[in-house]
């Protein structure tokens, strides 16, 4: 299973060009993209924002994730990108998408009481449809919770913490070179889909050090946004396409569009026209549903055969698939389906599995909020058994204990 | 300035799109923006390359009514907004709509980091003592003992000088006016667009529907008449006793000077960023 930007997709890709960028930086990217380093997680995140193309930072330093912050106070400048730190994390979100509206690729990263924080700006972001990835490495909550120590506990927050419906993708790795790899496509996705892309780290992985080889920068596959070429008075800031992405102009190119979080037609004005607000809120879901093919991307292992699934994501897959590997071992038929987008859920895949196997394990940090998706769709097969691991004392799930459930469960 | 006709300000107005407009009869926020448009057309820039940006309440409601770059924000973030497109073209104008709530209590966070940033910004504050859009609530330019409709028994807490404020946090350009002084507004719009750095323009304005209702003002006409006969201009104060000057509305240009902003001093560290190379 490949994770790198689907290669049948049959999106525009326009290779960032990195005007900016002196030798001496060409040096350290070839550097950091050749050779194999030992990189933390939140040092991929940042390197995969900048392969993606970043040219806008803004945010406000919070433990996991301030490395992230760090280096591209480094980087972005040589290449001619803005690094801001700003006052608050409410301000990062607006600083991030105002800079996009503007036509930056713009990302922050932060954790959950910053994530928190946050959510009015991505609930603006996703109903003005402006491309943005905010990247939250969580940690042990609620509130200030435990800064360095590992919780999974913003999986449904990343979906409904923001009021009111709004379609959501959340990308989340399990290892440092993944992390890379989804931030690409994270960056990627919000340039495509014209939406606020989250990016789930778990706080072990952001501090993590992995040797990883980074792919030389003429490899990574980029998408952004299409510049319109109609005259401005055609031009309709939220055409109902579904061909992704469609033009998407940028303030200060002669199109002057305006933007509004109140509901608006499809020029962007106010609208309090039932039918108005209807095609808004559809295009919003439409954007999810008729994609998800090109939005779900899944992790399959030892699945053929197995007749015991665990589904697990982040740091806690790790676990599950070298408990697999000694469940196997001992010639018991387990496997791992890791999702590597949870949002939107990857229904499909897990309805297959629920056919093929007749025990699920799902271990998570947190008191059960993947396994509340198992649980909605394992309502179609009532026989199957469904074995749920949590865990929220800061400590990982080791191999061992979801081994146990495996044996316990034949 | 030579007079502007009617004709230039229909020229920016979306005028086929969004209206009629939102605000009552007699509210402040069209004469405001006819000052702020008055000003844009007399100086020669594109429409192309300015940006207008509001938070969220009546005065905010702004932008959208303008033929220029606009975006209506969120409640108290347009500064934060707007900061984002500022620090991303930084060639743009970028222009800040904004009420006394929206930049004083939700936002005041975000006026006073970008104040002491000093980033190229012209924050047009349109102070009507009042949260209008939501009803009339209290909000920290409310006059001590005046009424509102969370402060039924009146204020009881002091009221907020925003370009004290302003001024204290950094902000290069703080001048004050009201809606009454129309050509006032006009010239202090250009000059804050004008002036390289933070600017703050403070414009007192009637909420005649709302607070003058609470606060038996009278009607709209009787508000500005108010705002007319209870300010005077900075020039006058040293000229008056101190009698004359108390709880006046000093209008004027209350504080100017010119210190590194920063979009600039951001080129400037991209430079340095890029002669060090690879080096951290
Ligand atoms: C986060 C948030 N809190 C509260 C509100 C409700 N709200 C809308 S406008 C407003 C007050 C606006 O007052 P002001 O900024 O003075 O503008 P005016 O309407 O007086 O022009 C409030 C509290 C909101 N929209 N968002
Ligand atoms: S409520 Fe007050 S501020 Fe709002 S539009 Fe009416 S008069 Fe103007
Ligand atoms: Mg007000």
């Amino acid at each position: 299973m490949s994770n790198s930007e689907s290669k049948n997709s049959n999106t525009t890709t326009i290779k960032e060009n990195k005007t900016n960028s002196t030798s001496k930086v060409e040096e350290l990217q070839n550097q950091k993209g050749r050779k194999t380093v030992l990189m933390q997680g939140n040092e991929a995140v940042a390197y995969g924002a900048l392969d993606a193309g970043c040219n806008f930072f803004a945010g406000y330093p919070i433990t996991p994730s301030t490395e992230i912050a760090e280096i591209l106070a480094a980087e972005l400048p040589k290449r001619g990108g803005v690094f801001v730190q700003m006052e608050d994390e409410l301000g990062s979100i607006c600083a991030i998408i105002g800079a996009s509206l503007a036509g930056a690729k713009a990302l922050t990263a932060t954790s959950g009481p910053g994530f928190s924080l946050m959510q009015e700006g991505i609930g603006f972001a996703r109903s003005t449809e402006t491309p943005c990835v905010v990247v939250d490495v969580q940690r042990v909550g609620p509130s200030t919770g435990m800064p360095t120590s590992c919780a999974q506990g913003d999986i449904q927050q990343s979906r409904w913490g923001t009021h009111g419906d709004s379609p959501a993708i959340v990308l989340y790795p399990d290892s440092v070179k993944e992390s890379y790899e989804l931030t690409i496509r994270a960056i990627n996705l919000s340039e495509k889909y014209r939406t606020c892309v989250i990016l789930l780290l778990d706080e072990v992985l952001g501090h993590m050090r992995e040797a990883v080889r980074l792919p030389d920068i003429s490899n990574v596959r980029v998408i952004s946004r299409i510049k319109p070429t109609v005259p401005p008075h055609w031009y309709k800031h939220y055409e109902d396409n579904e061909k992704y992405p469609f033009p998407l102009a940028s303030f200060g190119e002669g199109y002057r569009f305006h933007v509004t979080g109140l509901t608006h037609d499809a020029l962007g004005f106010p609208t309090n026209k039932p039918n108005e607000a209807a095609e808004m809120m559809a295009r919003l879901k439409k954007k999810i549903t008729y994609n998800i093919r090109d939005l779900v991307q899944i992790e399959s292992f030892q699945m053929d055969d197995a007749k015991i699934a665990v589904f697990a994501a982040g740091i806690t897959a790790r676990s599950a698939k070298a408990a697999v590997v000694m469940a196997r071992k001992e010639g018991i038929p387990a496997g791992l389906l890791r999702p590597l987008t949870i949002w939107p859920f990857p229904d499909d895949a897990v309805r297959k599995m629920l056919r093929n196997v007749d025990i699920v394990i799902v271990p998570e940090l947190n008191q059960g909020q993947l396994v509340r998706e198992i649980e909605r769709l394992v309502k179609d097969r009532s026989d199957s058994k469904l074995i749920k691991i949590q865990r929220v004392d800061s400590k990982l799930i080791p191999p061992q204990d979801i081994l146990q459930k495996i044996k316990e469960g034949m | 300035m030579p007079a502007i006709p009617q004709k230039i300000i229909h020229e920016y107005l979306r005028h086929d799109k969004k209206f009629p407009h939102v605000w009552c009869a007699g509210c402040s926020n069209g004469i405001v923006l006819g000052s702020i448009i008055r000003a844009i057309a007399g100086m020669n820039l594109s429409r192309n390359d300015i940006v207008m940006v509001s938070g969220i309440g009546c005065s905010s409601r702004m932008p959208v009514y303008v033929d220029f770059n606009t975006l209506h924000t969120l409640h108290g973030r347009a500064i934060a907004f707007a900061t984002g497109i500022k620090l991303h073209k930084p060639h743009l104008k970028v222009i800040v709509v904004t009420g006394d709530g929206d930049c004083a209590a939700i936002g005041g966070n975000h006026l006073i980091h970008a104040a002491r940033r000093n980033i190229d910004l012209s924050v047009i504050m349109l102070n009507n003592n009042i949260y209008g859009m939501t009803g009339g609530q209290v909000s920290p330019t409310t006059p001590y003992e005046a009424y509102a409709t969370t402060a039924p028994y009146g204020n009881i807490e002091p009221d907020f000088d925003v370009c004290k404020l302003a001024i204290g946090a950094g902000a290069t350009y703080v001048a004050r006016t009201t809606a009454f002084h129309t050509q006032e507004t006009q010239n202090m719009v250009k000059e804050a667009i004008e002036h390289p750095g933070f600017a703050l323009i403070e414009v007192i304005c009637a909420c005649p529907v709302i607070y003058g209702r609470l606060n038996k003002k009278g009607g709209a006409p009787e508000m500005m008449k108010e705002m007319r006969d209870n300010s005077i201009p900075l020039s006058a104060v040293d000229k008056l006793p101190p009698e004359k000057v108390q709880g006046k509305i000093i209008r004027g240009v209350l504080h100017k000077d010119i210190r590194p902003e920063y979009c600039a001093q951001y080129a400037e560290l991209m430079k340095k960023a890029q002669a060090q190379g690879g080096s951290k």
